[in-house]
């Protein structure tokens, strides 16, 4: 049956609840989460390949010795923006994006917790992207590092209007980060499938949680360092700079303190993937489920307790020092419980090799070697020697870019056939992925030999003559077949869209809940909402059930009378029973208009017009106000 | 079998170019630091290279042994003694053993050692600033130290964050402003090692290098009673006029030569500049032809370098590099 066909058969009742404006209107105004997952994912992955041509101008410049490609300030602005749009602006909200998509559905639940919320940190994301990305069309790019460290980004070295870009934007994209995980924790505890205890929750959704509890704690310290570093720049302030009698170790203190558990919210969801995928491929439940929630949990406690082993080289004092080295060192452990679970999953399943599979073993060949290089890091007396050496660009490239790239294009392969109704081209699919993962390799293996020879990082040429020359040429060389690997899948997605054959419910044979509804879902995800008795409601008898309707409205909301009233039932948060039901708002441009204001601020304190930074003050503070006025209307 | 002949080719190249013995290399190193740190990365490599075999080895087992066994039933049990095994007891036994190791070294290599010769370095834009405070010697980018004497450095900036790192001697070390850090090494062979910045610290990152010249002890105590005192003062008529061109034209505004009225602090102290091996932090040879061209235009050859370019007629360039190239 196709899309348009399954779409005949709606209830128009339940079609019209659901409708929202189409064309151009529709596109400021939607709160439905599966639209804005796919923007989510769309955009980000726009500023993904932005920043790998960025790389490769990068690698061609550094291929050969005093090379004459780029010049240090295109260079230096290069690997600044490519740092701070992979993290920012790629790696943090594509994540987001698929657990936009996804929570609701594998929850069982017609929408996010506050869908106008969840537009709002849309928007903030791609105005607080587009404000970044200006500093590059208008050729001001941020030239200090994605890291920033001050003194050399206050005004006194760095005069230009450069780094405000840079430190505006990340307090600008911070508060998309925030009010996305927000929205993210209210979901998975309050608006679960009726039976779904936390026990049964998907790994994929846990591992969201453990992202958003992180980001709640982690992103205030970034938006303080970064805010503060402005407030330096712009209101002369001296928080950052020594010869005033600021420090700039607290800002190195502040950065890091959310710049490792950084890492962890970005690597924790792409394991959830990787959890969602491998027990799929495997035929079988991932095995030591209490285990692997349990260890996600422990790495979001332990990455608050790591951040100094990024300053072991600023000269403290050994003892304070080898805690931050402990603690590093301590979370192999859960790390290699995530392991041990994975493998144990496969080796007792029967393992289909399909693209998203494939993606998922090129995570565990890559991660693995990243995390080993990650012990070895932590050790201090090794750190001393590699630190801003190639050897770390290899090691947080295998995370990064390994563990976290790989697990999404999986993710691509194996939930882009439930987003958009159509499968991606297998064999492509496969070409892409062996192209990525020897280009990969071959790309950053051997920058870890680079950084042992001596080679240190964010240096714009080097001489010849110091046994770096053959090496940085094969890097640079496989950089571009990782760089056409990912081109491949691109094209996958491109040709799929059209011409893709029609995906099933559930192509995978997977066992949660996105794959009980059509491919795509219609607008409200399930027109009766699912009772789960399992924690794999499509694979167990009685796994998956639907709800007597009787008199009682909360119960009348589970079914087809919810999805007619444009209603979501909300539960309680540990055994997920049925509590109270909530009304899901209709579109609105509020979200959008917010955002323009909020926009509009950081315009006016980048121009330094105090005017400006009024006019958008009013225009966010009368739609807050707006929004905040929720009334009967509203909802109809 | 193709994929593991291409890993083991991979292999074979990087490790031909890690014993390529002009590299600055920090698993070839001439001090007790560099080498115990050396030591700790070849038992480390050593446990890594086990655990990368044996994991990636169940990796690929498990993944394909369904396969192999051909229409076997995947089994739903769940093997929680092989994930505490192989997850928690394993891993905590070789944590332990980096443990131990880490704060091990870690205290030998803050170890100071006996009576260590001192020295201060600062970083700079983009250059470095080296003082013997003792024997009151002040010069640039190149650290000469004597052969089997602990060193001593003192590490200072007073404008960004530089680091301080000479790979085949010890680990790295920041320069931060407000404070000082205290770096140690000992030379156990007479060579030229290079030493590079190794924190981000703007336009000409890449060009802030320096050598650290380590030499028999009774060659650098020659070199210091050389040096103590200021130079002798020009020995030709085209050097004299040199230094007549230097004292008043800007260059005495930023740069020292001991023994005239040049005191300029923002540059680098020239009063030993012609012994030394290179311009810029080790950009260009010093040589005479590029020393002319960096005079003149110094952006030319280093972009963004804080010097402005000095523009002198043909025969003060002549003089004045004739002047600064006897300045020994």
């Amino acid at each position: 049956m196709t899309v348009a066909q399954e779409a005949e058969h709606h209830d128009p009742e339940v079609v019209e609840a659901w409708e929202e404006a189409p064309g151009v209107p529709g596109f400021f105004s939607t709160v439905d989460h599966k639209r804005i997952g796919v923007r989510y994912v769309v955009t980000a992955f726009m500023f993904f390949f932005l920043a790998g041509l960025m790389a490769l101008a990068m690698r061609q410049q550094l291929a050969r010795p005093d090379s004459n490609v780029l010049s240090p300030q295109t260079y230096n602005e290069l690997f600044t923006s490519h740092g701070t749009m992979m993290i920012f602006l790629f790696n943090t909200p594509v994540l987001a994006g698929f657990g936009n998509y996804f929570l609701p559905l594998m929850l069982g639940t017609r929408d996010m917790a506050f869908p106008r919320l969840n537009a709002f940190s849309y928007w903030i994301f791609v105005l607080a992207g587009i404000f970044m990305t200006s500093s590059l069309v208008i050729g001001k790019a941020p030239d200090g590092g994605w890291f920033a460290y001050t003194p050399l980004t206050e005004k006194a070295f760095s005069p230009g209007i450069n780094m405000d870009f840079w430190g505006l934007g990340v307090v600008f994209v911070g508060i998309s980060t925030s009010v996305g995980a927000v929205n993210f924790l209210v979901t998975a505890f309050k608006m679960r499938a009726p039976g779904m205890t936390l026990d049964r929750m998907p790994v994929f959704v846990w591992s969201i949680v453990g992202m958003a509890a992180m980001v709640l704690f982690a992103v205030p310290a970034v938006t303080l360092s970064a805010g503060l570093l402005e407030a330096d720049r712009i209101f002369g302030t001296a928080f950052f700079r020594p010869d005033h009698g600021g420090s700039s170790l607290l800002y190195q203190h502040l950065f890091w303190f959310w710049g490792h558990p950084e890492v962890y919210i970005l690597f924790l969801p792409a394991a959830g993937m990787v959890a969602a995928i491998i027990p799929t491929f495997s035929r079988r439940p991932i095995a030591g489920y209490l285990w692997v929630v349990s260890s996600l949990i422990a790495v979001a406690f332990i990455s608050f307790g790591v951040w100094v082993h990024h300053m072991f080289v600023t000269g403290m004092p050994v003892l304070a020092m080898s805690f931050f080295s402990a603690a590093t060192l301590v979370i192999a452990i859960p790390a290699g419980v995530q392991f041990f679970s994975f493998i144990a999953t496969m080796w007792k399943g029967v393992v289909r090799f399909a693209t998203p599979m494939l993606f998922a073993l090129g995570f565990l060949l890559i991660f693995l070697l990243g995390g080993i290089t990650g012990v070895m890091v932590a050790v201090m007396p090794f750190d001393w020697q590699v630190h801003d050496s190639y050897f770390v660009v290899a090691h947080f490239h295998y995370v990064l870019n390994g563990a976290v790239v790989f697990p999404i294009f999986g993710a691509l392969y194996y939930w882009v056939p439930k987003m958009t109704g159509r499968m991606l081209h297998e064999r492509l699919g496969k070409v892409s992925f062996w192209t990525m993962f020897i280009g990969f390799n071959g790309a950053f293996f051997p920058m870890h030999i680079l950084g042992l020879l001596g080679m240190p990082r964010r240096i714009y040429t080097y001489p010849s003559g110091l046994g770096w020359d053959g090496l940085n040429l094969i890097v640079t060389l496989a950089s571009f077949v990782f760089a056409l690997g990912t081109g491949l899948t691109l094209v996958n997605l491109i040709w799929s869209w059209k011409r893709g054959r029609a995906a099933p419910d559930n192509p995978w044979d997977g066992d949660t809940l996105e794959w009980s509804t059509t491919s795509p879902p219609p607008e409200w995800n399930f027109e009766a909402v699912p009772v789960v008795g399992s924690r794999h409601p499509l694979w167990d008898d009685g796994g998956l059930g639907y709800a007597v309707v009787d008199g009682d409205p909360v119960t009348a909301s589970l079914g087809r009378e919810g999805a007619k009233a444009r209603a979501t039932p909300v539960l309680t948060g540990v055994d997920a029973i049925p509590e109270a039901i909530m009304a899901i708002p209709h579109e609105s441009y509020l979200p959008f208009l917010v955002a323009l204001g909020i926009a509009v601020i950081f315009f006016g304190l980048l121009v330094k017009a105090a005017l400006v930074g009024i006019v958008g003050l009013v225009l966010g503070a009368f739609a807050i106000m707006r929004w905040a006025w929720f009334t009967e209307a509203d909802l109809r | 079998m193709t994929r593991t002949r291409a890993a083991g080719l991979l292999m074979a190249i990087c490790l031909l170019a890690a014993c390529d013995d002009r590299a600055p290399s920090s698993l070839r190193t001439h001090a007790p630091q560099g080498d115990r740190i050396a030591h700790v990365f070849w038992l480390m490599f050593l446990l890594a290279a086990a655990v990368y075999v044996v994991v990636g080895g169940l990796i690929v087992v498990a993944a394909t042994r369904g396969r192999r066994r051909g229409g076997a039933r995947p089994s739903r049990a769940s093997d929680e003694r092989f994930i505490w095994l192989g997850g928690i007891a394993v891993p905590a036994v070789i944590l332990a053993v980096l443990a131990t190791v880490t704060v091990g070294s870690a205290n030998v290599l803050r170890d100071p050692g006996h009576d260590p010769l001192r020295v201060e370095v600062i970083g700079k834009r983009w250059w470095w600033a080296v003082r013997y405070p003792r024997e009151g010697i002040t010069t640039a980018n190149e650290i000469r130290v004597p052969v089997g004497r602990p060193v001593e450095v003192l590490l200072r900036s007073d404008n960004v964050i530089h680091s301080f790192w000479v790979p085949e001697l010890n680990g790295k070390m920041d320069t931060i402003p407000g404070q000082t850090s205290v770096h140690h090494f000992t030379a156990t062979r007479a060579g030229t090692y290079r030493g590079e910045c190794a924190e981000f610290c703007g336009l000409q990152h890449a060009n802030m290098n320096f050598v650290v010249l380590a030499e028999p002890a009774a060659d650098f105590d020659r070199w210091v009673v050389q040096h103590r005192n200021p130079p002798s003062g020009p020995a030709s008529e085209l050097e004299a006029r040199g230094e007549a061109v230097f004292v008043r034209s800007a260059c005495a505004g930023c740069h020292t030569i001991r023994g005239t009225d040049a005191r300029g602090v923002l540059g680098p102290d020239l009063t030993d500049f012609g012994g030394r091996q290179s311009i810029g932090a080790k950009t260009v040879p010093n040589d005479r032809a590029r020393l002319e061209g960096w005079i003149a235009d110094p952006r030319s050859i280093k972009p963004g370098v804080l010097m402005p370019p000095t523009a002198l007629e043909p025969d003060e360039l002549q003089a004045l590099v004739a002047y600064l190239e006897s300045l020994k």
